[in-house]
């Protein structure tokens, strides 16, 4: 739909819409447990494109294999674009090749450490993991598995607070 | 099925490692909130969910490629224990703590080793999932293995049952690496991966550690096998029964 001109007096103009446009939209899809977090952020959101039909195709790589919020997120991904007047809209779910947590920016790692998860390090190194409320480094592990596939729990021997923290895969 | 083509040897493969995955998920699933610990209990919880997500993505492709009504839930809930193409240890009921781990140590490193060589796969689906699988199931082993070493370097009960343990599930490793033609096909094409050249890697995963743990091989060499072809223990049809009554009671049912 390029313009719609009403008799004379309103002039209504609406351009194609594009996938800058798609991925606008998709900013408000979050990771439903790390929702200061966009699927962009998280590098889930692997590709937009739009189709001549007026549909939109948007390709996205789950993390863990067992995560639970992928299904939320592809609803997510699917309204907010419905809604944002795009039809059909496809997800597709791409393995290959794996989701790293290297994928990650470093703004996103920042947006982890506000809110008092530790960021991974890069893969292959052992970080030193500090603790997001007082930057200690005297860390312990109490789990690796913690409240998420995605996430362990440590404790600040300096200042006491429990933490998650974002593993490094 | 009367000759086996590429696509439905695909689907085979593809089945068998689900098959491992989702029955050791529904397995580790049955201890939740019955773990030693709050951690144990969020540990093993998410150990069932990395499998069971893992089974997930592979029926779905299989699912894909076998291109007809069935999905990944018609795989899943609506085969029963002879089409169930699983190995034997991931059937067996734990008994005890130490049933869960030493099964589970065994199992992920028969899974760091197969994921590893599957993630040079020629299909990419099936390396995507697999590289991430190999990390996931890295973790695991370090889990599980620093618990053998923990419990069977323990305390004298804790041995006992580490051993026993040890003992009643050893005779089911010989199977992860037997190979039949699927397995061959798969190799030939660079997808999968031929079980039988694991199987001298894998064993030098639990050597070390039941050495660090003061544990031993069974001096029976007896092993026994199966489940690729449908011949199950008995255990896996109460498992079954638990995990599919609610699709068979209400067909199609969803969320």
């Amino acid at each position: 739909m390029d313009a719609a001109v009403l008799s004379g007096v309103v002039v209504v103009i609406t351009r194609t819409r594009t996938a800058a446009d798609a991925r606008v939209m998709l900013e408000r899809v979050v990771d439903p447990d790390l929702p200061f977090l966009s699927i962009e952020d998280i590098a889930i959101l692997r590709g937009v494109e739009v189709t001549p039909d007026g549909g939109a195709t948007v390709t996205i790589t789950p993390t863990y294999s067992g995560c639970p919020a992928m299904d939320t997120i592809i609803s997510d991904i699917r309204s907010v674009l419905t809604n944002g007047g795009f039809a059909p809209v496809h997800v597709d779910v791409v393995h290959s090749p794996a989701w790293t947590t290297d994928w990650m920016s470093g703004e996103a790692k920042e947006k982890l450490a506000a809110n008092r998860i530790a960021p991974p390090g890069p893969l292959g190194v052992t970080a030193e993991v500090l603790c997001p409320m007082c930057s200690s480094d005297t860390i312990r592990t109490v789990s690796e598995f913690g409240s998420t596939a995605c996430k362990s729990l440590m404790v600040c021997t300096d200042c006491g607070e429990p933490f998650d923290y974002f593993k490094a895969i | 099925m009367n000759t086996v083509t590429t696509d439905s040897a695909l689907v085979t493969y593809l089945v068998r490692h689900a098959d491992d995955n989702v029955v050791l998920g529904q397995r580790l699933a049955e201890y939740i909130s019955y773990a030693p610990d709050l951690e144990e209990d969020l540990a093993i919880g998410n150990f069932a969910l990395d499998h069971i997500g893992v089974a997930n993505h592979l029926f779905t492709y299989a699912a894909q490629v076998e291109g007809g009504d069935r999905d990944a839930d018609g795989f899943a809930m609506l085969r029963s224990e002879r089409e169930y193409t699983n190995l034997l240890l991931v059937e067996q009921p734990h008994e005890d703590f130490a049933g869960l781990i030493v099964r589970q140590f065994l199992f992920d490193a028969y899974q760091v080793v197969l994921w590893e060589s599957l993630s040079t796969s020629t299909d990419p689906t099936i390396a995507g999932i697999a590289q991430r699988a190999a990390k996931e199931a890295t973790y695991h082993l370090r889990h599980s293995s620093g618990w053998v070493i923990r419990l069977g370097d323990g305390t004298p009960e804790s041995h006992k049952r580490m051993q026993a343990a040890v003992d009643r599930l050893w005779k089911f490793t010989a199977e992860m690496f037997e190979s039949d033609s699927v397995d061959a096909e798969m190799a030939a094409a660079g997808i999968g991966v031929d079980p039988s050249k694991l199987s001298v890697i894998w064993l030098e995963i639990p050597d070390p550690v039941f050495e660090e743990a003061t544990l031993t091989r069974p001096a029976d060499p007896f092993q026994t096998s199966g489940g690729r072809t449908g011949m199950h223990t008995e255990h896996l049809g109460k498992l079954l029964a638990e995990m599919q009554w609610m699709q068979r009671s209400y067909p199609g049912l969803s969320w």
